[in-house]
Formats: structure tokens, C-alpha cells, sequence
């Protein structure tokens, strides 16, 4: 029977992989179509510092010029703060005053009734997301009402400043018995995480990125700027007031779907002649000036990305357009035209999206994105002409067939004793994994398996020791996980296997994997 | 039989039914679950009257106050404007004067405007009294009607005085930037002046790869 104890090997030597025969990477760098995010887990927070400092490239002008044509017309995106209650200009000094008050507060005894932090059910949450100005002003709490979490909101901020004002450092992680406190700041916001669960340090710092990314997605990085230039005490729950619903949809996704875990994006399994009509009939007719990105998206899969040739999507600003998908009901009305901001490709400007759903059900989307903000009306016909054509090739079928079948079966693999795997595809930034099946089918066992896989990813990822091989055996399951070049796969055995047949077992994976990517993956990208 | 084109924009306070009133129009329904608008949707509804054929394209826009910059780009050759406020909400009926005072600074062309005070089957809770909209309407030379998309009522009467309106104006007033159907090819014209955003042309491929490595650094 399965140990209860915990044995684990470790080899990273070259010799021990012999075992393993790497499969030669069949994928080009340059046929990918979406930028490979492998360097995106591991996290180096200097590297954050100077992201985005300087946005250049002549689409970025053009977009940055867009945007501000759009300040000229309406002024008062900055300006229409004049009703704030605070007055400008406060100084830094007078902040840390109130800050220094609010910790004191924090801790005296008296309103801790009143204090929503005392409530067991919010105390029992798992995760905690805040976002919090500079000035310490709550802007967002995953639980609770960030209104009644001034108190702690003011802490978190005495801590940051803290830090920063006595060494000139940044406070990045408290832990704290069970509890992990990580700290993103990114001037003018200050995004902290506390977490009891699973996730590495890493991780959350990963997580509290992606949360800072939809926040510019929602106001560019421009606009957030400026509103904290002009007062630093502005209250921006007023600007994303309606956006709340992206940020909760954002971090419950990245809690169960492994995308986000992996920088990589599943595709929707479709034989390769039917992927290829679809992105013909894009090709066809929405050869438009100024269409930057095409995409069609079914159940949070993608279809197909046809983009323009010099630009890449990258599978962050595609997270957060599956997000912006996946949260809005609104979008099933009728055909919209939003402005969303894709903060790795500029961040300083809006692009403008026209989407639609293809189909009766409203499982297909269309999405357009593009920098020409009057082309609402063209991109209306080209939607029409690609519906028609994907009706005329029963593309929309095979969409929707694919769908019902939900992914497949780990029988399909013919692997004895393989309960589950994730395999990425590094030089696509896209990935595969089977249907979850039993023993994985209750919301406690997913969760334990998603652990389980943080766990794998964290250990081979960990940037004070990276590991190539890991092979873990657990009370419950073994873990299996293997980096090269190409591909990243995190595989999950019974806990009987024995090494040599889990290793078998993995060519014999990474074969039948071989022979389905034409299936599972888009191995070319398409391009107007 | 003529057939005119015209362009209606829906603006108000978010929360006041804008969504709620167009799909009852366009669509015959009520949805108790209509989820706020992101961006702006469009829809088109056809009507016939006083021997015109109408189309109207319906701008619904959203309400949420990040979405507010974008309201030009709507409003700008709009034909007829329906300013929605929540009769229940008397901050709401305020947001529209905001709304008009910027729709007269900005719209140069003739303008249908149409007050609209939806929720009245929520009237028991009126802040806004039917002569304060009504004196309102006529100082800026709106139409006026309450309506209620739960109830169904005042909508249909609501859309179609805005479609005689638009005839009236199409009839005398030959710069009001209505056009008919058949003039169609003459509809790229009415698009001059757009502060068009062009991408770079081809010597601009450097950005792409700088763009490359920023991402993949």
C-alpha cells in the first residue's frame, strides 16, 4: 500500500536523463504565434521595475496619439474628479500621518467589533487579494467590503512605506505562520496578497501581476498614472466602478484553470483542415487596414489567432481577453465595441474590440481588435462575411461538436496508471491536458490535484534551484516533472508506479502527444 | 417609398434601464438579469412610417463613468440622442443636463433629443416629478415620455415620435446628415474629418522586434 511517508528524488544531471529520450522540438520559433511566456514564471522583480517605463514602436505612437486625441474631446476623464471629498495635493508627510493613525487604531481594542477583519468567515477565506493606492486609499478586496477595510488597507500601506522610507528597500513577503503575505508594488498602486493555501511566494507574485494587468487592461497605464499625478488621493473605485466583476472572475479562474499557472493557452482540439478553413475564412475577409488581432475564442479555448505580421499576442494580454470574455454576459446581447487595453503589447493605449458571438448559443466569439476606432461598421460586415462562410463550411459545427465533446478522455492516451498530466508547448506558450476523472472529481480532490501541480511546478521552477527532473512520490499520487527546450509536462501516477515504468510510460505520453499536436495545437500561426 | 438611415444614441446614468428600454424596443423582452453594458452594443431596428422606410442604428451605450470617454465617439453624428434617466433617482435626471450641455457643445449637427424617465412602474418611489421633466424637456426642445421596460410601457410611443421627428428633419432640413438608402455610396463621404489612426508602413518592423524582445526578456 502506499507509503505514507514522503520519498523524492531529485537529478538534474544529464546522465540520469538518459532514460528519457527527448523528442526533437517540432515546433519553429518563428512559426509561433503567440510569444512563449517560459521566462514569465520565473520572476524576477527587477525586471518588473523597468517594464513598461518606456513603451516605444510607432504603433505604440499611434495608439498613445489615439488616446490622446480622446483627452482633448473629453477632458474630464481626469478632471471630472473635482467632486472627490479629499482635496489635492496632500503631502507625503501628512500621509503617514493618517497612516500611522489608522495603525494605531488597527490596534487598539474598542472598534474591533465594528471590524469586518474579526468576522470568522472572513478570517477562514484562503485568499486575500487587496489593492490599496499609495495614500493607502482601499481601491479593492476579493472579500468583504474594501469600504470596511480601511483599517487594514492603512496597515498594509504603513508597512510598505515603512520599509521604503527606513532602507530605501521594498518590502516583498511576510510570513507568518500559515499565512503569506506578498507585496507588488507598482507605483501608484500597492497590490498585497495573503494566502494560506498552496501557492508558492512565486506564484502569488505571478497572480498579483496578472490582477495589476487587468487593472491597466481596465484604465491604461497612462491614465492611472496621470490620476495619481494629479491627486494622490483620488478614490478609484469611481473608475472601476463595473470593472470588480473582472478582477473576481480573473482570480477565481486562476485558481482552477491552469493557464494562468503555466503562461500558456489551450487551444480548442479541432482537426487541422477545419482550424485551417476557419483561419482562411478570417484571412479572406477580415483583411482590413488597422486589424491588429483576430481571434475566436469557444468555452475560455482558442480557435484561432490570426494576427498582423509584426505583432505578437502574448498569452498574458490573451488571459485577460479570455477573462473580458468569459465575465461579460452583456457581450451576448448584441455586437459590441469596447476599448480594452493589452498591457504587454502597449501599455499605454487602448486598442479597440468589436466582439460578437457566431453562433445562436453564444459559445463562439468573435473578437476583432484593432486601432482604427471608427471602424465599428467595416468590422460589422467583415463578422457578417466570416459567420456566413464558417455557417457555409459547417465550421461553426465543428466548433460546437469539439465542445460538446469536452476535451478527452486519458484513456485516449492508452497509458496504464497515468491519471493526469498538463504538457506545454514552450515555443507556443499553449498547452493540453485530459478531462479531470476520478479520483479527481470533487471540488476538494480538484483543489488537491491543482495543489499538486503548484507544488511540482514551484519545486522545478524555484529560481534558487531550478530543477530539469523531478520525480516526487507523494502519500497519494506520484508526481512526474520534466523541462526541456520544448516542452514542460507535470504528469500525476497512482502511487504504486515505480520509476522505470513511470519514465516508460512518459516517451510513451510524449508520443502519442506527437501524434495528436496537429489536433491539440496550432503549430502555425496565421498571419493577414 | 423612402428609406432613411439614422443613428441613435442611447446615454444616461448607469443603472437607469438604458440596456433594459432598447432590448424591450428591439427585441419585444424583458431580462431581470441584464448585465451592465461593457463598451457600447449596437443594434438595428426597421420601422415604417408616414410612408418611410426607418432604420434606425441604436447605440446602447454604457453607463459605467470609465467608459465615459468614450461617449464621442457615439454621439458624434448621432441624428437622435434618447437621454434615459431612473425616475426613481433624482441624481440620475441631473447626470442628463450634464449629458446635454455636452451633447450641444460637441454635436453640430441637428439633433433629435428624447427624455425618457424609465421605471415608472416604480412610481411610488418618483424623485423626479413628471413637470419637472416635462419643463426640463421643453427648455431644451426634447421630447419627453416616461416608460417602464418591465411594463412595456411608453417605448413603442417613445422610439416612434424620435422616427417622425427624424422624417421631419429629413424633410427640412437637407444638412441634417440623414441619408437615404439609395444614396448609400455617399455614406463613406459622411466620414470625413475622422482623425483616422494609421499603422505603420512597412520601414516600421523594428518596433515588432523591439516589442519581441521586451516580452520575451
Amino acid at each position: 500500500m502506499a507509503d505514507s511517508k514522503e520519498a523524492e528524488q531529485v537529478s538534474t544531471s544529464e546522465s540520469e536523463q538518459s532514460d528519457l529520450i527527448e523528442p526533437e522540438t517540432c515546433i519553429h520559433r518563428e512559426n509561433s504565434m503567440l510569444l512563449p511566456a517560459e521566462n514569465f514564471i520565473s520572476i524576477d522583480y527587477e525586471s518588473f521595475e523597468n517594464y513598461d517605463c518606456q513603451p516605444s514602436g510607432v504603433i505604440h505612437e499611434i495608439v498613445r496619439s489615439n488616446s490622446q486625441d480622446k483627452s482633448e474631446e473629453t477632458p474630464d476623464v481626469v478632471l471630472s474628479s473635482s467632486n472627490d471629498e479629499f482635496s489635492a495635493g496632500e503631502d507625503k508627510e501628512e500621509r503617514k500621518q493618517i497612516s500611522a493613525k489608522e495603525l494605531a487604531s488597527a490596534l487598539t481594542e474598542e472598534d474591533i467589533e465594528e471590524d469586518e477583519t474579526r468576522k470568522p468567515e472572513w478570517r477562514a477565506q484562503k485568499k486575500h487579494i487587496f489593492i490599496l493606492s499609495e495614500a493607502g486609499k482601499p481601491i479593492y478586496s476579493r472579500h468583504g467590503s474594501e469600504d470596511k477595510l480601511v483599517t487594514i488597507m492603512g496597515v498594509l500601506q504603513a508597512l510598505v512605506s515603512f520599509v521604503h522610507d527606513s532602507n530605501k528597500d521594498n518590502i516583498r513577503c511576510i510570513i507568518a505562520g500559515d499565512h503569506k503575505f506578498v507585496f507588488y508594488v507598482r507605483d501608484p498602486l500597492i497590490l498585497v496578497c495573503v494566502s494560506q493555501g498552496a501557492d508558492s511566494t512565486q506564484q502569488l507574485l505571478l497572480q498579483l501581476t496578472y490582477v495589476y494587468n487587468q487593472v491597466l487592461s481596465v484604465l491604461t497605464h497612462k491614465t492611472l498614472v496621470s490620476i495619481f499625478k494629479q491627486r494622490r488621493n483620488y478614490d478609484l473605485r469611481r473608475l472601476l466602478s463595473g470593472s470588480e466583476k473582472f478582477l473576481d472572475s480573473l482570480l477565481s479562474l486562476i485558481e482552477t484553470d491552469y493557464s494562468f499557472l503555466l503562461g500558456a493557452v489551450r487551444c480548442l482540439p479541432l482537426d487541422l483542415q477545419v482550424r485551417d478553413m476557419i483561419s482562411q475564412s478570417i484571412i479572406q475577409h477580415a483583411r482590413v487596414k488597422d486589424l491588429v488581432f483576430a481571434l475566436i475564442l469557444a468555452n475560455n479555448q482558442l480557435v484561432t489567432l490570426v494576427r498582423m505580421k509584426k505583432y505578437y499576442l502574448h498569452p498574458v494580454d490573451l488571459h485577460l481577453i479570455i477573462n473580458l470574455v468569459h465575465a461579460s454576459e452583456s457581450f451576448k446581447a448584441a455586437e459590441s465595441w469596447t476599448p480594452i487595453c493589452l498591457p504587454k503589447f502597449d501599455s499605454s493605449g487602448y486598442l479597440q474590440a468589436h466582439i460578437s458571438y457566431l453562433d445562436e448559443s453564444c459559445q463562439t466569439c468573435l473578437l476583432l481588435l484593432t486601432v482604427d476606432r471608427e471602424s465599428f461598421f467595416t468590422l460589422s460586415d467583415c463578422k457578417n462575411k466570416i459567420k456566413e462562410r464558417l455557417l457555409k463550411y459547417n465550421g461553426l459545427n465543428a466548433i460546437g461538436d469539439s465542445l460538446t465533446k469536452t476535451s478527452y478522455s486519458i484513456n485516449q492516451c492508452g497509458i496504464t496508471d497515468l491519471r493526469h498530466f498538463l504538457y506545454k508547448s514552450r515555443s507556443t506558450a499553449q498547452y493540453t491536458s485530459p478531462e479531470v476523472e476520478a479520483p479527481y472529481l470533487g471540488t476538494e480532490e480538484q483543489e488537491r490535484l491543482f495543489g499538486l501541480y503548484q507544488y511540482l511546478h514551484h519545486r522545478i521552477h524555484t529560481s534558487a534551484r531550478p530543477l530539469k527532473i523531478l520525480y516526487h512520490v507523494g502519500p497519494h499520487e506520484t508526481l512526474l516533472g520534466w523541462i526541456t527546450q520544448g516542452f514542460e509536462l507535470y504528469a500525476v501516477f497512482g502511487p504504486l508506479v515505480t520509476k522505470p515504468s513511470a519514465i516508460h510510460s512518459i516517451n510513451k505520453l510524449l508520443k502519442w502527444i506527437k501524434r495528436e499536436e496537429d489536433r491539440l495545437f496550432i503549430l502555425n500561426s496565421v498571419t493577414f | 417609398m423612402n428609406t432613411i438611415e439614422a443613428k441613435v444614441v442611447v446615454l444616461g446614468t448607469q443603472a437607469v434601464g438604458k440596456t433594459s428600454v432598447v432590448i424591450r424596443y428591439v427585441g419585444g423582452m424583458f431580462s431581470k438579469a441584464v448585465s451592465p453594458t461593457i463598451g457600447a452594443s449596437f443594434f438595428t431596428y426597421k420601422l415604417t412610417v408616414n410612408n418611410y422606410r426607418v432604420k434606425l442604428q441604436v447605440w446602447d451605450t454604457a453607463g459605467q463613468e470609465r467608459f465615459r470617454s468614450m461617449a464621442p465617439m457615439y454621439y458624434r453624428k448621432a441624428n437622435a440622442a434618447m437621454l434615459i434617466y431612473d425616475m426613481t433617482s433624482a441624481d440620475t435626471f441631473y447626470d442628463i443636463k450634464e449629458w446635454v450641455s455636452e451633447l450641444k457643445r460637441n454635436v453640430d449637427n441637428p439633433i433629435v433629443m428624447c427624455l425618457i424617465g424609465n421605471k415608472c412602474d416604480l412610481s411610488d418611489n418618483r424623485e423626479v416629478s413628471v413637470k419637472e421633466a416635462q419643463e426640463y424637456a421643453e427648455s431644451i426642445g426634447a421630447l419627453f415620455h416616461e416608460t417602464s421596460a418591465l411594463k412595456n410601457i411608453g417605448i413603442e410611443e417613445a422610439f416612434l415620435e424620435v422616427a417622425q421627428q427624424l422624417i421631419k428633419l429629413y424633410e427640412t432640413s437637407p444638412n441634417s446628415g440623414l441619408h437615404t438608402i439609395d444614396m448609400g455610396e455617399n455614406r463613406s463621404g459622411a466620414k470625413e474629418g475622422n482623425s483616422s489612426i494609421k499603422l505603420p508602413e512597412e520601414e516600421s518592423s523594428k518596433p515588432a522586434t523591439q516589442q519581441d524582445t521586451k516580452c520575451a526578456c
